[in-house]
């Protein structure tokens, strides 16, 4: 293990996100904070919502920012590096294992998930108005959860980076990101599926339904949400997986 | 000084086609990227079929072949890009599959295409190339701007690479490969697509950095191009060494030094037999109905006597080609085919 290289490598990955850190921002909030508009201030404030629902929202649009952040800031540089030209070869050259080179995008896409989840809570906040309550009193366990949200986002974000090529990108939105999204108890909570058995147990398999009951556990323990033991659980449990599995597509790819 | 390389019985088998061939596509719905024909059974592309040579310390050597020959694998496999599918391939004393984080230390590469990092500026892609590479900042920041001014890019280095000709690019991939100073310089066609101007300037800059006690591997398909610059030559055709040694000796190797492509309506035995018997004629091939070619120590004073055997035996002499002594001459010799083919 080299560190000079594997910093140089991850400067280098902040230099170009520094570089378009508004559009980056744009791409990962945009749609979550209109969706916080709508359901949080729109419907809330013409009573259609009722007021408490903002606070089951606002950590669903933050596991969603974080999860779209991660995986855009890992997969989509890969893919075009991964095209034609092979661009990534110019970091496959680095005198650093390969393996190494993916552990470094993935430490990247989790800094920019962070980042993302870290800008949405004020901004969510200042549009939904008052009435969110936010309870910082475990520290620890929100960023345990965090992290591991940020860590499946990039993992994630590596093993579709490697799995998907440059013409399928529009589907890997709308047959992959999107229905994660929609069925990862963002805008509701795990409790109101209980309604659709089959379904209630069906999205237990979407990563993104324990991110977001792990961050309405941290920050809105008050309201319902799933048992922080049984969400840091899955959540390490996939993070494992997705990482072994983008290492070994990374390999497979970097590698002819 | 220098450091040499040695390849060791490299075979490569590519089981799906190689993946710049075929697109980096996972996830595919059109069939026929998959490794496996209707029939059932494994696609196999022997790229490398068992090759051995060896590149001297300090030496300009060439990899000469036609499309598909086998070049670049080579070339991929030494620079850590591909993996054999047996044999070894040593840099220095390091096995080139097994150390590579210090084979990378010692070579720079130039691909084929050029693959710098859209994403950065001309200057900020050698600059976080030195710093890959462990440079401290005012070392790297000095040698970019002395690339940047050998490779006249001074006054677009704050351009991104992306808005660069070709021509511009292939420069800036060169400037990046020399950045960290590597023992050992790859250039995989590095004279595709140049115009002759830059392709001069591009020479001079290989023979400057061999001068300094560099190693250099080239790939190229360019005679004139292996013939001037290469100190040594290994020509290479569907994945096997054909011959090796200098241009000088590969020439000498050519029974008769030129080579004399008849065509005629169509050949018969007398002929053959015929001008076999010319002066200076050391070997007669017939490739096809109507073709002959002749290899003999001499070109021009041959023709006169081979059009009076051609009328003699009744056939009709529709078109001459004298080739003198070349690279050319001794891959068709080899081969049977051009270069260009």
């Amino acid at each position: 293990m080299n560190w000079k290289t594997f910093y140089a490598l991850l400067a280098r990955d902040g230099h170009v996100a520094r570089r378009n850190l508004l559009p980056t921002l744009l791409q990962n909030l945009l749609q979550p904070l209109l969706f916080t508009f709508v359901f949080g201030k729109v419907m809330t404030s013409s009573g259609m919502m009722p007021a408490a629902y903002k606070n089951m929202l606002l950590p669903g649009v933050m596991a969603v920012s974080m999860v779209m952040a991660g995986v855009q800031a890992v997969a989509m540089p890969l893919i075009t590096e991964f095209q034609f030209t092979r661009e990534i070869e110019d970091r496959l050259l680095a005198p650093i294992e390969i393996g190494w080179l993916a552990v470094e995008k993935i430490v990247a896409g989790m800094i920019q998930a962070m980042v993302a989840g870290l800008v949405v809570i004020p901004a969510a906040w200042l549009i939904m108005g008052s009435g969110v309550k936010l309870d910082f009193s475990k520290p620890f366990e929100f960023l345990l959860v965090a992290l591991l949200v940020a860590l499946f986002s990039s993992a994630g974000g590596l093993a579709l980076g490697c799995s998907v090529g440059q013409t399928q990108i529009g589907l890997m939105f709308s047959l992959v990101l999107a229905p994660m999204i929609m069925f990862g108890c963002a805008y509701y909570p795990w409790s109101a599926l209980e309604a659709f058995p089959i379904l209630h147990a069906a999205v237990l398999v979407n990563p993104v339904v324990y991110a977001s009951e792990g961050l309405r556990g941290a920050l809105v323990p008050q309201g319902p949400h799933m048992n922080t033991g049984v969400v840091v659980g899955a959540l390490a449990a996939i993070d494992l997986g997705l990482l072994y599995l983008g290492l070994k597509k990374f390999h497979q790819k970097a590698v002819s | 000084m220098g450091i040499a390389i040695r390849i060791e019985n490299l075979r490569k088998v590519y089981a799906t086609p190689p993946p710049v061939a075929h697109g980096g596509a996972g996830f595919s719905f059109t069939p026929g990227r998959t490794s496996k024909d209707n029939s059932g059974k494994k696609i196999e592309l022997v790229a490398l079929d068992s090759i051995s040579f060896e590149i001297r310390a300090g030496e300009v050597f060439g990899l000469l072949g036609p499309n598909g020959a086998g070049k670049s694998t080579t070339i991929g496999i030494l620079t850590t890009r591909t993996k054999p599918t047996s044999g070894r391939a040593f840099i220095g004393d390091f096995d080139i599959w097994e150390q590579q984080v210090k084979a990378k230390r010692l070579i720079g590469v130039v691909p084929q295409r050029p693959n710098l990092d859209f994403a950065l500026t001309a200057r900020e892609i050698l600059t976080f190339h030195g710093a890959y590479f462990g440079q401290s900042a005012r070392h790297r920041e000095r040698r970019a701007d002395q690339l940047l001014e050998k490779f006249k890019l001074t006054d677009r280095a704050t351009h991104m690479a992306r808005t660069f000709s070709g021509g511009m690019m292939q420069r800036l991939s060169i400037a990046r490969a020399m950045m960290h100073d590597p023992e050992v310089l790859f250039l995989d066609e590095p004279s595709a697509g140049l115009d002759p101007q830059t392709r001069l300037l591009l020479w001079e800059i290989i023979r400057d950095y061999n001068r300094i006690g560099k190693t250099i591997v080239l790939t190229t398909h360019y005679m004139d191009e292996a013939d001037t610059l290469c100190d040594r030559l290994a020509i290479i055709d569907h994945g096997r060494i054909i011959s090796h040694g200098t241009p000088t000796e590969l020439k000498a190797a050519i029974p008769g030094g030129f080579l004399l492509r008849l065509r005629f309506d169509r050949i018969t035995k007398e002929l053959l037999a015929d001008l076999r018997k010319l002066p200076g004629v050391t070997e007669v091939r017939s490739p096809d109905q109507a073709s002959v070619d002749v290899y003999a120590d001499r070109g021009g004073p041959l023709i006169g006597p081979a059009v009076n055997m051609a009328q003699a035996a009744g056939c009709e002499l529709r078109d001459v080609h004298i080739a003198e002594p070349s690279l050319e001459t001794l891959f068709l010799h080899h081969t049977g085919r051009s270069l260009r083919d």
